[in-house]
């Protein structure tokens, strides 16, 4: 008899697929729904983070008058020559103009004193947007009277209030209103440098600004409509750009601001990325599970004919159905939490942010959430295609092997692949996404590999007369079809997280502690004029303060690298020159010989310069080399405010920038720059917080000009900036741990049964509920224990490298807050194991095996 | 009448610890479309394994298998599965329904596979059959134990197909189901003219059929026309 061939052609039959994957579901949905839980979170975090990054770039565009003020800012760091002052007069009718500088002032009423920001304005500026006060009239009212208006922050920092009194160098002015906002102006801004805003024309007299002194000119220009600044802008750039003068347009504070805050959410969408990638590991190993209990099924359905392609996919309808609902609900939950993210980031950021739901960062995660869940559930789901049909008489001799199918080798290149198109789209940059995606599984590879040695350390070092509890608690993390690993993973990299954060708090604060303690210099006085100078340091002296340097500062820019100038290094693009090198004003010093924080590694050190004929041989710090592209015998034209003159690189010093003291990127010998305008530096050390406030009282009473850093200003300021920045990280860890306990919930749930058949067999031989209770909090404590061990233990090591190779600072990581972690994430594990397992807990054996099975 | 399963010199080994472990070794018989022949022997004698080649389940290591002309030796595992939708229907032990389908469901899988149309009627009354038209709409946990079976006997015969295979199908009930259950099997066998082969350590059972190969340590111990009163209250139990 012939054989019916067409038997053997029956196509795939979508639709019913498709109605067998919706009524295999039907008793899984719960269950199904909990693996893409884990994932969730981490769609969550990257709409949420892609919403606000839509949001915050309209916002920038809309509001990018008002970030600027104007819709042109000219600015320079010296007086503009008069041709060129002629031209910045001639650009428009309405302009305002500013100088600005940092200053001490002086609160008299409570005797305060603080280095701020002085912005001395004269005009309407701003056009756009408003200097935002309380009282709000406040913004006009200082303007024409001698008033002032100080940053909130330095208003409560000295408990001071409107109608108080200031002295900002010779002059008092009366505070007319708290300044809240300003354009352009940030919370980070405001902890930095506090800015305090007072009418121009009384700058003179406060008698600040003086020959060498270190002013900011800034021009804001207002123009009519049918004015095309951008046009403008581009006629001028050429004349501004030789005269070393700064512009930005609404358009250029457009591009600068998005691209900053455009590193700014790439560094958050790439850690939430890690957050959905442990999510996705949690699903790949749930559904590695889900599969092994449907073995028997489709045993059943290949006995009755289904293809092995049809079983894959009846599955795979499955997790791209539920993975769609979990983003779905992700990128809802996104939505929601991008409305906590300005809170979160509000002092980083310059402008309002709207909260508009951004349906193109909800397409952009659902479409991430789908792609990656399938991704991941394809390891295990590769290996439905070999399940025999005979299990269904008994499991196979040659069982069903979900490990060793060769099409994992492909999912797992097409999971790498992923992981690195997804960072390559965000950093743009292919070596970036390499290093990324590299660091990404190896700090995965380490994370295991430390899980799986805790773990098998424990195992060895739990000794045989521990009470039956305790080992049975530990033995449970080794049941069948646990999740331990990847739940150590997930959890341990929150940790890690955390834990790195406060190391490397603690490393930074430590290094500027450590850096102005012994005898090393702890306070900084600057501005020093010529005729000053030996009656600060007489000040000091009577003070009992060292003179630990006295050092002269002359301003210059830099005109040619070996007779070419900024211009043409910039136009050429084979110059391995950085073009900032010609922009900026560079504060240099003389002296003949070489001070502690400084050595010469290349090329020999002449401090001193004989005749007027002799060869000028200066000394550069090694980073400004490489910036400069530089070798010995180089030659670099200075402009000292008019006079020109020619240097020779004689040699390279590496610097220690890390002391509360001066350092310099070029040193001149002595003999050369006497003349010239210049200011003054005073390092001393102050032996308390006492004795540096009444001594900088006295300063500034007695020298206005003269302003003062200290150490404890420096570390006021680097706990605020890294308080806020440790606020970012923490958001983001939150969301590693909690997609870590999410995995948790869906593992205790999965593993229900198998506890319930556990708990019940206990309950025959005689546990008590309290024995119970107890084996399965120290099952969960031990997860927790071991977790957040990883995850400490991993941030030791790269806390340790971070400070040994990044910060070269010494790493004394002190216990508390790593033992505060641990406990918390313990107790935390404990706490919501045990949540998910009351029900096995607290009932009676029968009632459980009636109830749940 | 006509051969629809032959089976020439089968054997199948394993390998086990290293080692080659014969399960069946040089089993020939041949079936008479619409007979009723049993496969009996002792735990551990290779019948399961027997029946799992016969009906396409797994692979031989040598010999062929024909069924209804189609020798399985040389088909795909897809192709075998084309080949079991066609002609064959089973019956275990354990019953093997899905889970997460409905006892109508479970019935109408196989026709849907085939991709016929308006089936649930057709399910339906093989549910009548089998006395559980009014819990079609149950899943099989809400079943008993028999009812089970029961689905599971509107299933196997749900696609008409030309041989059926029962793996001891009576072999997880009590004796007053298990009754039932039998009868059932032989009442639907006769009405389709279905050809059986029954795979069981119940001599009781196997009784009832018109022949019985017995299988002894992967070998064919004898293969012989029924005399039921020779067998009768025997057992491998």
């Amino acid at each position: 008899m012939d054989i019916d061939r067409t038997i053997f052609k029956t196509p795939l039959n979508l639709p019913w697929l498709l109605k067998m994957a919706w009524r295999d579901s039907r008793r899984n949905r719960s269950r199904l729904f909990l693996f893409v839980s884990s994932i969730i979170l981490g769609i969550a975090a990257l709409v949420a983070i892609y919403s606000f990054g839509y949001n915050l770039r309209d916002d920038i565009d809309n509001q990018a008058k008002t970030l600027l003020g104007a819709d042109l800012v000219i600015s320079s760091n010296q007086v503009p020559a008069p041709a060129l002052q002629k031209m910045i007069d001639s650009l428009g009718t309405t302009r305002s103009q500013e100088r600005s500088f940092a200053s001490m002032i002086y609160f008299i009423k409570n005797q305060g004193t603080r280095l701020v920001q002085v912005k001395a304005l004269a005009g309407a500026y701003p056009y756009y947007g408003a200097l935002e006060t309380t009282p709000t009239s406040a913004n006009q009212n200082f303007r024409n009277s001698r008033k002032a208006l100080v940053d909130k922050t330095l208003m409560l920092q000295f408990n001071a209030h409107v109608g108080d009194s200031i002295r900002i160098g010779n002059l008092s002015f009366a505070i007319a209103g708290i300044l809240n906002k300003a354009p352009g102006q940030t919370g980070l801004t405001s902890t930095v440098a506090p800015a305090v805003y007072i009418p121009l024309q009384y700058l003179e007299q406060t008698g600040l600004v003086q020959k060498g002194s270190r002013v900011n000119y800034r021009y804001y220009y207002k123009f009519d409509e049918g004015v095309d600044a951008e046009k403008l802008s581009k006629a001028i750039e050429p004349r501004l750009d030789k005269e070393g003068l700064n512009q930005d347009t609404i358009a250029s504070t457009k591009e600068n601001t998005g691209r900053s805050f455009a590193d700014l959410t790439r560094f958050l969408t790439l850690v939430a990325f890690i957050a959905l990638l442990l999510g996705c590991i949690g699903v790949a190993s749930a559904i590695h599970i889900y599969m092994r209990e449907k073995v028997a099924s489709i045993a059943v359905l290949r006995c009755l004919g289904i293809k092995a392609k049809q079983a894959f996919l009846i599955y795979l309808i499955q997790i791209v159905g539920i993975g769609l609902l979990g983003s779905l609900i992700g990128a809802a939950l996104g939505t929601l939490v991008q409305r906590a993210l300005p809170a979160v980031l509000g002092d980083f950021l310059p402008i309002e942010i709207t909260m508009a739901t951004s349906w193109a960062a909800i397409g952009q995660g659902v479409a991430l959430g789908v792609i990656i869940s399938l991704l991941f559930a394809l390891l295990p789901l590769v290996s439905v295609r070999n399940i025999s049909p005979l299990n269904t008489l008994r499991l196979s001799l040659e069982e069903v092997n979900f490990r060793r199918d060769p099409l994992q080798w492909l999912v797992y290149g097409l999971i790498i692949l992923f992981v690195l198109s997804f960072s390559l789209l965000q950093m743009e940059n292919w070596r970036q996404a390499v290093y990324f995606t590299g660091g990404v599984l190896l700090g995965f590879a380490v994370l295991t590999a430390v899980a799986y040695g805790l773990m098998w350390l424990m195992r060895r070092s739990i000794p045989n007369s521990w009470g039956y509890l305790w080992r049975q608690g530990f033995a449970n993390l080794y049941r069948p079809n646990n999740q331990t690993l990847i739940l150590l993973v997930s959890i341990g990299l929150g940790t890690a997280f955390i834990s790195t954060l406060y190391f490397v708090q603690g490393i930074l604060i430590d290094r500027v502690s450590l850096s102005a303690s012994g005898n090393q210099p702890n306070m900084v006085l600057f501005d020093i004029q010529t005729n000053q100078r030996d009656q600060v340091a007489k000040m000091a002296q009577q003070n009992n303060l060292p003179l630990l340097q006295q050092v002269p500062i002359v301003t210059m820019r830099l005109e040619e690298i070996n007779g070419r100038t900024g211009v043409e290094i910039k136009a050429d693009s084979t110059a391995e020159i950085r073009p900032w090198v010609f922009n900026r004003e560079y504060r240099v010093t003389y002296r003949d010989t070489l001070v502690d924080s400084e050595k010469i590694i290349e090329g020999k050190w002449r401090g001193t310069v004989n005749s007027p004929n002799d060869t000028i041989y200066i000394s550069v710090a090694e980073n400004y080399a490489d910036n400069l592209n530089a070798k010995i015998g180089d030659r670099l034209l200075f402009n000292v405010q008019g006079a020109l003159i020619p240097t020779v690189i004689g040699s390279f010093r590496k610097v220690d920038w890390n002391r509360v003291q001066t350092n310099f990127l070029v040193v001149f010998p002595k003999g050369v720059l006497e003349e010239a305008p210049q200011f003054h530096v005073l390092v001393t050390r102050v032996p308390s917080n006492q004795v540096s406030a009444r001594f900088q009282q006295a300063l500034v009473r007695t020298f206005p000009n003269v302003s003062v850093i200290d150490l404890a200003l420096i570390l006021a300021t680097l706990d605020e900036i890294l308080g806020k920045i440790a606020f970012v990280i923490k958001f983001m860890a939150a969301f590693c741990i909690s997609t870590g306990l999410v995995v948790l919930i869906a593992s205790v749930l999965i593993s229900k049964y198998q506890r319930i058949q556990e708990s019940v067999l206990l309950r025959t031989l005689g546990a008590n509920r309290r024995q119970i209770l107890t084996i399965t909090a120290l099952e969960y404590f031990f997860l927790g224990a071991l977790a957040a061990a990883t995850g400490i233990l991993l941030s030791v090591a790269a806390s340790w490298a971070l400070a040994r190779f990044s910060f070269e600072a010494p790493f004394n990581p002190s216990l508390g807050p790593p033992l505060a972690v641990f406990a918390i994430v313990s107790l935390l594990t404990v706490a919501i194991g045990l949540l998910n397992s009351r029900s096995v807990l607290i009932k009676s054996p029968l009632e459980i095996l009636r109830t749940e099975v | 009448m006509a051969t629809i399963l032959d089976i020439r010199n089968l054997g199948k080994t394993y390998r086990s610890g290293g080692k080659e472990l014969a399960v069946l070794t040089d089993i020939n018989f041949s079936i008479e479309e619409g007979a009723a022949v049993s496969i009996v022997g002792p735990s551990g004698s290779g019948k399961t394994t027997l029946l799992g080649l016969c009906a396409g389940l797994d692979r031989a290591s040598s010999g062929s298998v024909e069924l209804n002309n189609i020798r399985l030796d040389d088909l795909s595992e897809d192709q075998r599965a084309q080949v079991r939708n066609r002609y064959v229907g089973f019956i275990f032990q354990n019953f093997q329904l899905l889970p997460t389908l409905t006892a109508l469901e479970n019935v109408m899988v196989p026709l849907e596979l085939r991709g016929e149309k308006n089936i649930k009627n057709q399910a339906l009354d093989l549910l009548d059959k089998v006395g559980l038209a009014h819990r079609h709409h149950h899943y099989p946990a809400q079943l008993s134990g028999g009812e089970q079976q029961r689905v599971s006997l509107a299933r196997a015969f749900s696609n008409r197909p030309k041989i059926l295979f029962a793996d001891e199908p009576t072999g997880n009930l009590d004796a007053e189901t298990s009754d039932k259950v039998e009868k059932l099997l032989f009442d639907l066998n006769q009405d389709a003219g279905t050809t059986l082969v029954l795979v069981t350590h119940n001599l009781d059972l196997a009784a009832k059929t018109q022949r019985i190969i017995r299988i002894k340590g992967g070998h064919i111990a004898s293969d012989e026309l029924v005399n039921s009163d020779q067998l009768a209250g025997n057992s491998y139990q």
